[in-house]
């Protein structure tokens, strides 16, 4: 399939305008179901800068030890995507999930999935790398899945398909999460938040960022290790 | 610039947060008649296609080899192909020429013959094809049962209720995808209280929900979805193949399924090769059709923001539904997920079914509030069914649904949370207690009801799927905790298993557990005054509002 990179962005930032405008006109009929997804006020823009330099240093190997989580991250995030569909940069995205992981006394390694931009599989990948046997996957849109390596591919421990709602305390909870299944516990999952309102607002959007990252997928090659730097 | 108050005005209406984008045929970002779209072909060389819409042997995908080996009636495919697309387009808006006549010339055309026959049609013309060429005489509804905190108790509450008011299938998900069987059990024992015979399924992953299946837990699946191109399929670790092999597992337990598909997917996850959304959904349904498969939910369904975005895109839908009844297929026609902040559109989009009414009209309709609507936010929710009762009884359209008195409603719910809660009691579950079925009874929404313990439930879960239980142990649990009319509509709708006839197109039961499809019950619309009709017994409960002033009154 040939992609025309130009026109693609220029409407991505058409609809970036659109929904930015909507968002920020007065909300009469729309419901009050969903909470702000930012926290208490920081608000992200698509000028937020994201602090963030990943690098690929080479193959991915199965980890040995049992008190690790693997991240694995679609192909976009945090090189040709930066934000997810909320605009929440990913460096905070990956500071707030690691941070989760390590309250709970556990490391984790991030890994870059390559054959796949489905988050299901990406977060299984993640999994079966993983020391543990658990790992996390998230797509640069910042749809994310919690997953257990014994589990069928499209099951999961846990599963935030709503990119919009999820926030920084949610990604927190997120990587706290993973690491208390890690240990071996069966922690509370993290409360499920639900806007019906949320697919006539993004779904054009998320299909044109999902592109975008598929468009990165290769079929041949193997999840990367990677280096992360907060800048 | 200075800003026109008509203009301001205008910004604040509902439909201006909707997200629009502009065709982009190249990605496949184009609802119908896309320039990239094949032309029609078909060559057979000693009973074997040889080219398939302009594209040789050599070169088939995996879906075009199965559509050429299992899903195109050959006999008369040269016959058929040889109509002209626009004299087919007519003919299935004659009142003169019978559904079968069509059928004859549809089951015989390719996925790109049948995209350029809609291609031609308006949406007024496309609902004169509905009303003709859906396979069950009468129309139907189907609901979505669900909640975000995955409350059994109350999930078995909205089910009695949806069930009371009409429906005919119901669906639940989760929210945590461990709580399947626990909402699986809810709304099963619901939608018996509510009204004997409601078939119930829960959408999960394929694997859960066959095992679920299996084990008699639901009564029927329709969460196994299928895609338009290659790379879609591979990505989900599928084939036309597999999906089929899973078809066939439904089949061997005698249980009821239905395919899922719908425009926007392969633009979603990216891999549209440059197609209309129309013709890859043709795809789709011809796979559903080589496998086997008595029937589709198709109409965009979960990606309906894609269609909805574009020009055409409701068109499209609609195009859609009528392409899967043109290949015999039971049509559960969507109206489902929320694809819009306006209440005209979404009225306006589903009127399309609803005016000429489908097998299921809504697959499913919210019968929650939509904050509890866990297929993320339904068209239609629990707060408009007094809308579509009214709409029914303006329009004179039977769209399954009958206004109820608040009194029978609160007995039906009640009586729902008390056998679910006998249910967890006899099988030594986690208690349900008083004060949640006291709040379920009377519930709108989650929002009124107590948290549960969730970890406790999921050990109980565990342990229970370990010990192999079964609906038989529910219809014993049941019969234990006194509700034996329950028990025995669970048993009933076990019983169907082995009888098997409700595997037939477009199967509905009645509350005496008889089948009613496209075998026993086909339409047999030509014209004004035939096809279905609603009788004077069925127009006097749509009329009759509780809330309408009576003559006599005054």
């Amino acid at each position: 399939m040939q992609i025309d990179e130009a026109r693609l962005k220029e409407i991505i930032k058409k609809v970036l305008t659109e929904n930015l405008a909507a968002a920020a006109a007065p909300a009469a009929d729309a419901p009050a179901a969903a909470p702000a997804p930012a926290a208490a006020g920081e608000v992200f823009t698509k000028d937020t800068p994201c602090n963030l330099k990943v690098t690929e240093v080479g193959e991915a190997q199965k980890g040995t030890v049992a008190n690790e989580v693997v991240i694995g991250l679609g192909p976009a995030f945090g090189t040709k995507q930066t934000r997810t569909i909320i605009q929440i940069p990913h460096d905070r995205v990956l500071r707030e999930v690691m941070a989760g992981i390590e309250e709970e006394g556990l490391s984790c390694r991030i890994i870059k999935v390559y054959h796949t931009s489905d988050v299901s599989f990406i977060a299984h990948t993640a999994a079966k790398y993983s020391g543990s046997g658990i790992g996390i996957g998230i797509q640069s849109k910042g749809t994310t899945v919690i997953h257990q390596k014994d589990l069928a591919p499209l099951a999961n421990l846990e599963l935030f398909p709503q990119a919009p709602l999820i926030d920084l305390d949610t990604f927190r909870q997120i990587g706290k999460n993973a690491a208390k299944y890690a240990k071996g516990e069966s922690p509370t999952p993290v409360p499920v938040r639900n806007d019906q309102m949320a697919r006539p607002k993004y779904q054009a959007i998320s299909a044109l960022l999902h592109i975008k990252e598929t468009e990165l997928t290769d079929r041949n090659k193997k999840p990367q290790t990677l280096k992360v730097e907060f800048l | 610039m200075k800003r026109s108050k008509r203009f301001e005005a205008l910004e604040k209406r509902p439909v201006n947060q909707d997200g629009f984008v502009s065709e982009w045929p190249e990605v496949g970002l184009i609802a119908m008649n896309s320039p990239f779209d094949p032309k029609p072909s078909i060559k057979i060389e000693n009973g074997v296609v040889t080219e398939l819409d302009g594209k040789a042997r050599a070169d088939f995908d995996m879906l075009d080899s199965f559509i050429a080996d299992h899903a195109i009636v050959l006999e008369n495919a040269e016959e058929a192909m040889a109509v002209d697309s626009l004299e087919m387009a007519r003919k299935l808006v004659d009142i003169n020429v019978s559904r079968a006549e069509i059928l004859r010339l549809s089951l015989s055309m390719t996925p790109a013959k049948l995209t350029e026959v809609l291609g031609y049609m308006t949406v007024l013309e496309m609902m004169m094809g509905v009303t003709k060429m859906r396979a069950r005489i009468s129309p139907a509804n189907q609901a979505h049962v669900t909640n975000v905190k995955d409350s059994m108790v109350q999930i078995a509450c909205d089910a009695a209720e949806g069930a009371y008011r009409g429906f005919n299938e119901m669906e639940t998900t989760v929210g945590i995808a461990r709580y399947a069987p626990f909402n699986a059990m809810g709304i099963l024992v619901g939608a018996q209280v509510g009204r004997p015979g409601t078939m119930t399924q829960c959408a999960v992953e394929e694997a859960t929900e066959l095992v679920m299946g299996m084990r008699g837990f639901t009564s029927y699946a329709e969460t196994i979805s299928v895609y338009g191109t290659e790379p879609v399929f591979i990505d989900g670790d599928d084939t036309p193949y597999s999906k089929a092999f899973l078809a066939s597992c439904y089949a061997s337990r005698g249980m009821k399924m239905r395919f899922t598909s719908g425009s926007g997917s392969e633009v979603q996850m990216g891999f549209a090769e440059g197609k209309s959304m129309l013709y890859l959904e043709a795809r789709c349904l011809y796979v559903t059709k080589g496998a086997g498969v008595q029937g589709t939910q198709n109409g965009s369904v979960s990606c309906v923001g894609v269609p909805a975005g574009v020009p055409s895109g409701i068109r499209e839908i609609l195009a859609e539904n009528l392409l899967a009844m043109m290949l015999g297929l039971e049509c559960a026609s969507s109206n489902d997920q929320t694809f819009t902040h306006s209440d005209l559109r979404r009225c306006a989009r589903t009127l399309m079914q609803l005016v000429p009414g489908t097998d299921y009209i809504c697959s499913g309709y919210s019968s929650t509030p939509n904050y509890d609507n866990m297929f993320a936010g339904s068209n239609w929710d629990a707060e408009d069914y007094d809308d579509w009762c009214v709409i029914q009884r303006d329009l004179k359209v039977d769209g399954g649904l009958r206004p109820v008195k608040e009194e029978d409603v609160v007995r039906v719910r009640n009586k729902a949370a008390r056998a679910i809660q006998g249910l967890f009691r006899e099988m030594g579950l986690p208690e349900i207690t008083d004060e949640e079925v006291e709040c379920a009874t009377y519930a709108n929404g989650s929002q009124d009801m107590p948290n549960r313990n969730v970890v406790e439930d999921l050990k109980a879960i565990e342990e229970m799927m370990a010990k192999r239980v079964t609906g038989v142990d529910f219809i014993k649990a049941l019969h234990r905790a006194g509700f034996d009319d329950v028990a025995e509509s669970v048993f009933n709708m076990m019983k169907q298993r082995v009888a098997g006839d409700y595997l037939h197109t477009s199967s509905i039961f009645d509350q005496d557990f008889h089948v009613f499809s496209g075998v026993n019950a086909a339409n047999d619309y030509h014209g004004p005054m035939t096809g279905y009709q609603i009788s004077e017994e069925r127009w006097n409960e749509l009329k009759t509002l509780p809330n309408a002033m009576r003559p006599e009154d005054f």
